[in-house]
């Protein structure tokens, strides 16, 4: 079964009652990060914690997948933290600052080291890239195809909108973005993130912006507050209505399948293949996910 | 390693620690916790032992817990350590 990509928390990595606690709040990934949230005099610290963190192996435990952040490779900071949370055995390095597919293959050739002296499964630590610029967005098809390894790509507003000389408003200064690093991952066959709503005390913003990119086809969204989280699951999760929908789609396929009809349909509409894999979807994501509450 | 500066790693916020090193001739550790009572010896050993693991045999290491996880304090005590010797860090050693 596909993993579930609707929520990604953001955690600072050198605040060590977060780090320790956080799981209760049960994202589908957390990513600890290492890069913004933490000042450049405690980057030592933080890269240690979230490392000893990863050791203990809770978040694998609860079924929620671990992201780290790191700083980017032309930075100080940026090796060590790769081999800190590689050798803790982190799921996924997620890549700032991505503007091309040679950012990723710099980072993949210092993991494929790591794994190698550490004997683990060449491959095996997944990669997310966040692109936050415009060449990144430009780049955006190369930088999902670049690697195996990739999961998923991550639109990241803040950096992108001070490069595109604009601010963050209703949402159309993303649109091109949006739609090409949507685009992006969907050529790659892999998931896309899409930005965080930082003003977590407006609800009704956020589910207005959760609205929009599930509708473009974000598979979810980074997040800053865990307050976000059962709003996002909620509104990603399908309605009582589109499950029953889809399993009379999908009941009356395998009945036509049975009888060895070409075309079939329901309720004198056409029920073609991609209508039924389309149902397929909506059974799986209320079986992972639970129907939506209105 | 050797402990040449004086250093501190962490926070006095709750679930961290604050730890500070100074260089001192023998290896002598204070621990006050806030939970001493329930897991003073535990605290203890995991101090002892990242100690250990890191061949640190002298300085001066007061620690005043509040309440961290193992993984917080080995951390922790690993930052400050590697703050006070000054050494590069040896990812094999620490992880």
């Amino acid at each position: 079964m596909k993993k579930l990509r609707r929520s990604m928390l953001f955690l600072p990595g050198a605040n060590a009652a977060m780090l320790s606690t956080s799981f209760v709040y049960k994202p589908d990934s957390i990513m600890f990060d290492l890069e913004d949230a933490v000042s450049i005099k405690e980057k030592d610290t933080a890269r240690l914690l979230v490392a000893h963190t990863l050791k203990l192996g809770i978040y694998q435990k609860m079924g929620i997948e671990t992201v780290v952040r790191i700083n980017a490779l032309d930075t100080p900071f940026g090796l060590d933290d790769l081999e800190a949370v590689v050798r803790a055995g982190v799921d996924v390095v997620r890549l700032p600052m991505t503007h091309s597919a040679e950012n990723v293959h710099q980072l993949e050739a210092h993991i494929v080291r790591i794994e190698k002296e550490l004997n683990r499964p060449i491959g095996s630590t997944k990669i997310i890239a966040a692109i936050e610029s415009a060449e990144g967005v430009v780049n955006a098809v190369s930088i999902a195809k670049s690697s195996s390894r990739m999961i998923a790509i991550a639109l990241a507003a803040f950096d992108y909108l001070v490069d595109m000389q604009t601010e963050r408003g209703d949402g159309q200064e993303l649109f091109y973005a949006r739609c090409a690093v949507l685009h992006a991952a969907r050529v790659a066959k892999i998931d896309a993130f899409d930005v965080v709503y930082s003003n977590v005390n407006d609800d009704e913003g956020f589910l207005r912006e959760v609205k929009r990119v599930k509708q473009l086809g974000f598979n979810g969204k980074s997040l800053i507050n865990p307050r976000q989280i059962e709003l996002l699951h909620n509104a990603y999760a399908p309605s009582q209505k589109d499950l029953d929908n889809a399993k009379e789609i999908v009941e009356a396929a395998i009945e036509g399948e049975r009888q060895g009809l070409g075309v079939v349909s329901l309720n004198g509409k056409m029920i073609d293949a991609p209508i039924i894999t389309r149902a397929q979807m909506v059974i799986e994501l209320a079986n992972m996910s639970g129907v939506r509450q209105e | 390693m050797k402990i040449t500066q004086t250093a501190l790693a962490g926070t006095l916020e709750s679930s961290d620690l604050l730890v500070k090193i100074e260089p001192s001739e023998q290896l002598e550790i204070v621990i006050n916790s806030d939970v001493n009572k329930q897991f003073g010896k535990q605290i203890r050993h995991v101090v002892e032992s990242t100690l250990a693991s890191l061949n640190v045999n002298n300085g001066l290491i007061i620690i005043d817990d509040k309440g961290a996880l193992d993984c917080v304090i080995t951390a922790r005590i690993q930052s400050a350590v590697l703050r006070a010797s000054k050494d590069k860090a040896q990812w094999s050693e620490l992880l």
